[in-house]
């Protein structure tokens, strides 16, 4: 994907090469047991995609959290990824759903997909042209930030309860999985997911927020969106 | 590049790489759209790519190729009248610096278009990307709000 920077990419690109109006990189495509989206999709798209609606609506729940409606206007899944900042909004929730990252030249696990800080698997070539999802797990999503709009995230967090998947941002260098967290919750250990949690994060303190809050939000997140998910 | 803007056919030379907010602004020498902050936080660039509001902060000159551009100079109607947005801005003292207002009535007037069955906090999440530090929003969703069923 093509990224922006205005005036602020060094050197200036000589040229650009604008991706926007590749129809096979748009649309929201159903199979039997899958969902794959356009990595050139908007974000409007998504949220009003019935498809997403009614199969992976944490993805156009935390849609909704990305900016206002000019960014989502814009704003795609190819560049959250390619992007990679541990703060994407819907990263936690492709790695809830263990989403499938296509390129031009293979297919990539969104768990192999974050290398490090800012970091991804992709060579330098390489073109995200979509994102798969199965159908079928049930997602919830929350995100915290200074308010409902325009904001980074404190912290952000996609969980699923079977299989079970625990996803954050915000609190390590990048998206993670909170493995301890998850097997405890595949026990069926909700307290001791809980109490897991504050060790499977590296949150830091930044002009956002503090580690400590971070640690304690995170905490208290996960025990919403599991009682959310107890209780439907 | 050859585009639509406000109406009219557009045939620019400019690079690609250059924002539509500054093309706007200093080639076409249309000052409605404002940079309040060059980082799509505030809204204040706001302007219509075939119908949808984006912040022209963080469009290159080189995507608009072919589209259908309206900025706030685009809004009056074919006689010069004033919309009955722009007309309930005024009425309700929803601008006081005026920096924001331009991207408020784009967003608003895309709003509006989707839909004229608004709630106040329909009106509050569709001008969310749109920062105001004068007026407490109050105006501004009153505004809008009078042009809703």
């Amino acid at each position: 994907m093509v990224m922006l920077h205005a005036h602020t990419v060094r050197p200036e690109p000589k040229a650009l090469l604008d991706l926007w109006s590749l129809t096979e990189m748009k649309g929201v495509r159903r199979s039997s047991d899958m969902l794959e989206i356009g990595a050139a999709e908007s974000y409007t798209g998504i949220i009003d995609s019935r498809d997403v609606q009614q199969h992976l609506p944490g993805l156009a729940a935390a849609a909704r959290t990305i900016g206002a409606a000019q960014i989502q206007n814009r704003g795609t899944l190819g560049g959250n990824l390619a992007n990679a900042s541990p703060a994407g909004d819907t990263l936690p929730v492709l790695l809830a759903y263990d989403a499938t990252v296509v390129t031009d030249r293979r297919a990539i696990p969104i768990d192999q997909f974050f290398t490090g800080y800012r970091k991804t698997a992709l060579e330098s070539d390489e073109l995200i042209t979509a994102v798969r999802f199965p159908i079928g797990r049930q997602v919830a999503f929350r995100k915290v930030g200074t308010r409902a709009a325009q904001a980074i995230s404190k912290v952000v967090m996609a969980v699923s309860r079977s299989p079970a998947r625990i996803a954050i941002g915000s609190v390590a260098e990048m998206p993670l999985r909170a493995r301890r967290a998850e097997a405890a919750l595949e026990r069926g250990d909700v307290k001791g997911a809980i109490a897991a949690v504050a060790d499977d994060i590296r949150p830091i303190d930044d002009v956002r927020s503090t580690a400590a809050y971070r640690r304690a939000v995170t905490q208290n997140v996960l025990a919403e969106l599991l009682d959310a998910s107890a209780r439907r | 590049m050859r585009f639509t803007l406000n109406g009219t056919a557009v045939s620019l030379d400019v690079a690609g790489t250059r924002r539509l907010l500054d093309v706007l602004r200093e080639d076409l020498h249309l000052t409605g759209t404002k940079e309040g902050c060059g980082e799509g936080e505030c809204g204040a660039c706001s302007v219509l790519i075939d119908g949808e509001v984006v912040d022209s902060c963080l469009v290159a000159a080189g995507q608009v190729e072919g589209r259908d551009i309206v900025t706030v100079e685009g809004l009056a109607l074919q006689d010069g009248k004033l919309s009955q947005l722009q007309q309930a801005f005024i009425e309700h003292g929803a601008a006081q610096c005026g920096i924001c207002t331009p991207g408020m009535l784009l967003a608003a007037h895309a709003l509006l278009q989707q839909s004229k069955h608004l709630t106040a906090d329909d009106v509050r999440e569709g001008l969310a990307g749109n920062l105001c530090r004068c007026t407490g929003y109050t105006k501004i969703i009153d505004a809008v709000l009078s042009c809703t069923r």
